[in-house]
């Protein structure tokens, strides 16, 4: 069964990222903290994993070359995540034109692109470790940012930012959750049976 | 091969991400636009705009008058319930610690509304009534010309935010401007004994 967003995935990608980028949308959601990183951010970074369904076939397979086991993309997703994550590149995305334009080709590119890539070829391992350290990074900076006493971004308020904190509290909680029902009831047979590396005549 | 060649590639990412985030903290010691503002202005003095302002009096003033004398800024509005009034204490504090230099006309203290419209002089002298100003050394001042805050605020630094209860909220500071006119450095609104400190080696030097 497949939807309309993935038989036609650039266009979906392309009207998504026009209507995050209407001034109205974009301006509701770098109002707040909260929206600007749990809902702006990651709409982004999914407009980027659907564009990955448009790689055509010969660049996946070149990406794939130096991709072994879905590393480098993930290596690449993290450290362009790290960068979004610093409380500066906040306040700079919301008062810096340019920094903002940045946000809005980076995210989709640099984080949802490469991670989506990746995501098929990583093993039960690298999945694993991956998903312990992005709940553990809800968990870390939620804490942060409900205890923290002074504002880290200037151009936010401080009972937005402790809303932040309680929100990514709550979806570490429930990642957790989510990964540990699979771990106990799910089945994994589908993720070795998919995993590209192990057919790949390349190696 | 191709484990070599990712290899390869996630080191490369590895080292661009590390000097890219570097480069964004300022080598890792500013990760907070606030923090940034203050390591900056350490390292290169921000030139303060020559602006004018009305003073409490209603008397006009333009910025470079102050050139000869340190001033110590900070920026206010009166009808701030909570933070500025403590914030007005610790300037009538440094009234007291700087008589000193306050006297012989080496100093003087400046606070500056964001406000304009509402702040009249007649509020800006309620204002330093209420925040038990000495008398000697403090200007309640709003800028008066169009652009006059914007590039106030953009000079030094300051980022004002409705706080949704029909005030604003703001990285309050304590900021100390040299003889020359410019931003040499930024001190917490609630650490006035840093800033008094720092102004009195300075004079004396």
């Amino acid at each position: 069964m497949t939807g309309y967003w993935q038989r036609h995935p650039i266009d979906v990608s392309a009207c998504a990222f026009l209507v995050l980028l209407a001034p109205p949308v974009k301006h509701a959601l770098e109002a707040s903290m909260t929206a600007q990183m749990l809902l702006q951010i990651p709409l982004l970074v999914g407009v980027g994993c659907l564009l990955s369904r448009a790689i055509p076939a010969r660049a996946r397979a070149i990406a794939a070359d130096w991709n072994d086991r879905g590393i480098t993309g993930l290596v690449l997703a993290s450290v362009a995540s790290a960068f979004w994550m610093l409380p500066r590149t906040l306040d700079a995305a919301v008062t810096e034109p340019l920094i903002d334009a940045a946000k809005y080709f980076s995210v989709p590119l640099l984080i949802g692109l490469p991670f989506a890539l990746s995501w098929p070829r990583m093993g039960f391992i690298v999945r694993g470790v991956f998903l312990v350290e992005f709940i553990a990074t809800f968990f870390r900076l939620g804490w942060l940012y409900l205890i923290w006493p002074e504002r880290l971004c200037n151009v936010y308020l401080l009972d937005d930012q402790q809303r932040l904190g309680q929100c990514m509290l709550l979806i570490g909680a429930a990642l957790f959750l989510a990964v540990a029902a699979k771990l106990v009831w799910g089945r994994f047979d589908s993720l070795v049976a998919s995993h590209p590396t192990s057919t790949s005549p390349t190696r | 091969m191709r484990m070599l060649r990712s290899l390869l590639a996630s080191l490369a990412l590895l080292l661009a991400g590390g000097v890219t985030l570097s480069a964004a903290t300022d080598r890792f010691q500013a990760f907070t636009t606030e923090s940034a503002r203050r390591l900056a202005v350490r390292q290169h003095p921000a030139e303060i705009p020559d602006v004018a302002l009305q003073l409490q009096s209603g008397a006009n003033i333009r910025f470079a008058d102050f050139r000869g004398k340190w001033l110590l800024v900070d920026f206010i509005y009166t009808r701030c319930p909570t933070y500025c009034r403590a914030l007005g204490g610790e300037f009538a504090q440094l009234q007291d610690r700087l008589a000193g230099p306050l006297a012989h006309g080496k100093l003087q203290l400046l606070s500056i509304s964001f406000d304009p419209n509402h702040d009249t002089p007649r509020q800006l002298a309620a204002y330093l009534q209420r925040s038990r100003d000495r008398g000697a050394g403090w200007f309640a001042s709003r800028p008066v010309e169009a652009d006059a805050l914007e590039r106030l605020e953009r000079a030094f630094g300051i980022t004002v935010i409705p706080d949704g209860a029909g005030g604003y909220t703001h990285n309050a500071a304590i900021h100390l401007v040299d003889p020359r006119g410019r931003l040499v450095a930024i001190f917490d609104a609630d650490d006035p004994r840093l800033a008094g400190r720092v102004l009195l080696q300075n004079v004396d030097r």
